[in-house]
């Protein structure tokens, strides 16, 4: 009883912290500031009316959905005496292989960086700064040579690495079980099984109305979609974000999707946001990292060859390019397993004082990450707004995507259960693949990485991230193929 | 048995249909896909028996040729004014400003005179994938430009000389039979909706299968062009910007057939409601309805009507930023080639609906809206839901 209290009390702690600096915080004071003006706020009961105008004037509700939102982003707080890399990442064999993992990839990256001599960063030339502003909205009629550069890895060399993950704690036993290695992965993790991935995700419930489904041609409106939209305009009123993440479990009506993943995932592109993506557009403009050429290749390889994402090309690079410059990104791996890579000043390798994050946000990008923007831009058309959607998405499900930890939404938690799934429900399916040499998460590994963005119709995708928001998870990622 | 003029997807699918057989050379047919040219030669020559089915109206040029076209729109529009209003005339105004040329000359001048500025753009009438079009914005324009072969052709009224290109084909005209091209000029669509800064119109197939009573489908699978480049007004020369016909954009620097420049209907659909909501793109794709059925209800008198003609029009629409869908062109013979994979299976899918809706078999006739991707538009005075139901009191006024 001590400890619940004492974790609840560690948790609102935390979040009074992390709104404290936030702007929302200001506002609101000043808010405060100005019902004093108010006749009804009376001296006696300052607290009270204040508080009662807060309500009304719904600024009580933002700052619900802020403590909510950050609610969803940030684990809970384990015991206090556990070291910071527990939040990442409890198990240590984990650790140790996602260190190794990045490793490797910072070889790569430094070895094409010696072999293009090309350096990491360099500030650009007044004459180019000045071109790429001008071109900054067609950034996709650029043709530069990119002949030489590789991505720096592929979804299909993640997955080597994750085959090879062992718990050196758990023996296998001598006798290999027919259940034990079967599959791909080989690690000891609790996955969910059917009954309890039933009880999870109990609105996706036969019983109960879905969009995607029931709102097909051949079904009268009344039956479910007019009330569903009904009810969606009804939350987008009351700008109620836990609301809001429960209503998108049943999927969203195409018109009000944009608004209501906004909601949950609180974006509200402030001025101060606008501003500080417009400081990263000249971050961009400034500088040109070697980042930058890698994304290039990227869009150009898979979303420009889309079918439909092709015409959204301009927009992948205005999101990508300022994302990479993002130091606020950082912040997501306190609970993220993975490190950001350093980079040391030339000359100076090994000083600590000289050492950057190399790219300024952490992230390196793969083949197939421009995948994870492409989708949003059927929602959001404003760049700000876009690259804010798409930040959010990345720091709260993405970036569990491509790295290595025991968390449930983790890509290697994923991978076992959907193995799990198939081998205790559709065994001959799974054996019959496996006997003709293609080993099903082979197959399904690389749709889950993207998110299935670039394998599903847009229509059918934004329906599946309507539930990932919904349910803050990504297991409908691998229960969705069964 | 069936006889088709054509390779690619048509001859597949009528190939591949249970109990079709091509027909040999010399041998009676029941069915025929003939291209134009055999029309035009044949028709009136051939006896055809009560059950045969042709896949072309006799005189179809009356919708397909730009100037028949606008001559029909514009007669029709003054009918619906006299007897229904000219709040239901205005309904028509879904082409832009259009003149013939050479004979409509003066009254373009005139037209052109009172916005100087503005882009217009000159098509030939006969012609189709994106050939001899050019914009313009001065008058001297159109002396300046120079094709292969010309004709001097002096003109009475205004006092100019006009360079008019020899046709170095046929040119289709039943009463004129000199060598003159003629041309529509029309006001250029400057405010295109544009996603992703590029431009982009729609085709929509609209199966005809009686003109008397007016019997009309709308294929669901319709798709829109894209432009490879982004849009700008500032070249009116670069065709890659602003003419989205494939066969324009195939000749692009960067065109990658892999890519393919095509979004379909409902993926344009999902876009224009995430990004507008539900009502206004309601409003649009019923405004396209609009479209259809008033082009067609202004030629329904003038075709000549025969049970055993159907025909598969492409539709060319464009939709401005206003979200007001504006009427291209009309192809009777839209292009059935396919540029890939997914658009061969595209066109094969068309067409066998094609075939089920034209139903030489028979058999289909209450399954029609389920069985295919057609969906019944208008037939008679009535006008259909998406959902196949009648719309009660959206009647079509007939003239």
């Amino acid at each position: 009883m001590l400890e619940q209290d004492g974790g609840l009390s560690l948790t609102i702690a935390r979040i009074v912290q992390r709104l404290k600096g936030s702007s929302l915080h200001s506002q609101l004071e000043r808010q405060a500031r100005i019902s004093l003006h108010n006749p009804e706020i009376k001296l006696e009961s300052l607290k009270e009316d204040i508080k009662d105008f807060l309500k009304t004037s719904g600024w009580e509700k933002k700052l619900q959905n802020a403590v909510y939102s950050e609610l969803n982003v940030f684990p809970s707080p384990c015991h206090p005496a556990a070291p910071p890399e527990h939040m990442k990442e409890p198990l240590a064999y984990m650790r140790k292989a996602q260190g190794s993992w990045e490793k490797r990839i910072l070889k790569s990256l430094n070895s094409m960086c010696t072999e293009l001599s090309i350096p990491l960063a360099q500030k650009r030339p007044a004459s180019e700064q000045k071109e790429l502003l001008n071109k900054w909205n067609e950034m996709g009629t650029d043709e530069p040579d990119l002949s030489l550069f590789r991505p720096v890895y592929a979804p299909k060399d993640f997955l080597e690495v994750l085959m090879n993950l062992r718990n050196p704690n758990y023996e296998n036993g001598e006798q290999p079980s027919f259940r034990n290695h079967l599959g791909l992965i080989q690690v000891p993790l609790k996955v969910k099984d059917i009954p309890e991935l039933k009880e999870d995700f109990s609105e996706l419930d036969l019983n109960i109305g879905q969009l995607g489904i029931d709102d097909s041609a051949q079904v009268p409106p009344e039956f479910f979609e007019n009330e569903h939209v009904r009810i969606g305009q009804k939350v987008l009123a009351e700008q109620d974000s836990a609301a809001a993440q429960q209503y998108v479990r049943q999927g969203c009506p195409t018109a009000l999707r944009a608004d209501l993943w906004a909601l949950i995932l609180n974006i509200s592109n402030q001025p101060e946001d606008i501003l500080y993506y417009e400081q990263l557009k000249s971050n961009v403009i400034q500088h040109d990292l070697l980042v930058d050429s890698l994304i290039y290749k990227d869009v150009k390889l898979t979303a420009s060859n889309d079918d439909y994402y092709f015409v959204f090309e301009d927009y992948l690079y205005q999101v990508l390019l300022c994302f990479s410059r993002d130091t606020s990104v950082l912040e997501h791996f306190a609970y993220s397993s993975a490190t950001p890579p350093k980079s040391y000043i030339q000359g100076k390798l090994g000083i600590e004082e000289y050492a950057v994050f190399y790219p300024p946000n952490g992230v390196i990008p793969f083949h197939g990450f421009s995948m994870y923007v492409a989708p949003l831009c059927f929602l959001y058309h404003e760049p700000s707004k876009l690259y804010q959607i798409f930040r959010e998405m990345y720091v709260r499900f993405f970036f569990r995507l491509h790295s290595i930890s025991s968390h449930p939404s983790g890509i290697v938690s994923l991978c076992l259960l959907f193995e799990t799934l198939l081998q205790t429900h559709l065994p001959q399916l799974f054996y019959h693949l496996r006997e003709i040499g293609a080993q099903p998460l082979r197959i399904s590994f690389k749709w889950m990485v993207r998110a299935f963005s670039g394998y599903l119709a847009t229509d059918q995708l934004l329906l599946l991230w309507d539930r990932i928001l919904g349910y803050n998870s990504l297991e409908i990622l691998a229960a969705i193929q069964k | 048995r069936f006889k088709c003029g054509l390779s690619g997807p048509v001859l597949d699918v009528l190939r591949c249909r249970p109990g079709w057989q091509q027909a040999r050379n010399e041998e009676e047919w029941d069915f025929l896909w003939c291209d134009v040219t055999w029309l035009r030669e044949n028709f009136d020559h051939v006896y055809l028996e009560e059950h045969v089915r042709i896949c072309h109206f006799r005189n179809h040029y009356e919708l397909s040729r730009k100037n028949y076209l606008v001559k029909n729109l514009k007669r029709f529009r003054k009918q619906l004014e006299r007897e229904a209003g000219k709040l239901e005339a205005a309904r028509c105004d879904f082409f832009p400003k259009t003149f013939e040329l050479p004979s409509e000359y003066h009254l373009f001048v005139e037209e052109f005179r009172k916005k100087p500025g503005t882009t217009w753009i000159m098509k030939p009438v006969g012609r189709s994938q994106g050939k001899g079009i050019f914009l313009f914005r001065k008058l001297k324009d159109i002396f300046d430009w120079k094709m292969v072969s010309m004709t001097v052709c002096s003109l009475e009224r205004g006092n100019c000389l006009f360079v008019f290109p020899q046709d170095g084909g046929r040119t289709n005209e039943q009463k004129d039979e000199t060598q003159i091209e003629t041309y529509v000029v029309q006001r250029y669509i400057e405010n295109p909706y544009l996603i992703g800064g590029r431009k982009f119109d729609l085709r929509v197939y609209i199966l005809v299968t009686s003109y008397s009573p007016l019997k009309a489908w709308l294929y669901r699978d319709g798709f829109a062009r894209f432009s490879s480049m982004r849009f700008t007004l500032n070249s009116i020369d670069d065709h890659y910007v602003h003419l989205t016909n494939v066969a324009v954009q195939k000749t692009a620097p960067d065109y990658d057939p892999e890519k393919g420049c095509k979004w379909m209907i409902q993926q344009l659909r999902q876009y224009l409601t995430a990004k507008h909501g539900t009502g206004l793109v309601e409003v649009l794709f019923a405004d396209m309805d609009n479209i259809f059925i008033k082009s067609l209800q202004s030629v329904q008198k003038v075709i000549i009507s025969d049970k055993r003609c159907f025909e598969l029009y492409g539709y060319d629409i464009l939709i401005d930023q206003d979200l007001k869908p504006w009427l291209l062109e009309v192809n009777a013979s839209p292009s059935l080639a396919a540029s890939s994979q997914e658009d061969y299976e595209l066109k094969c899918h068309l067409l066998e609906d094609t075939l089920h809706v034209v139903d030489m078999e028979g058999r289909w006739a209450k399954m029609l809206s389920t069985l295919s991707r057609f969906l019944l538009l208008c037939e008679g005075v009535h006008m259909f839901s998406l959902l196949g139901k009648r719309l009660e009191g959206a009647k079509l006024y007939s003239c």
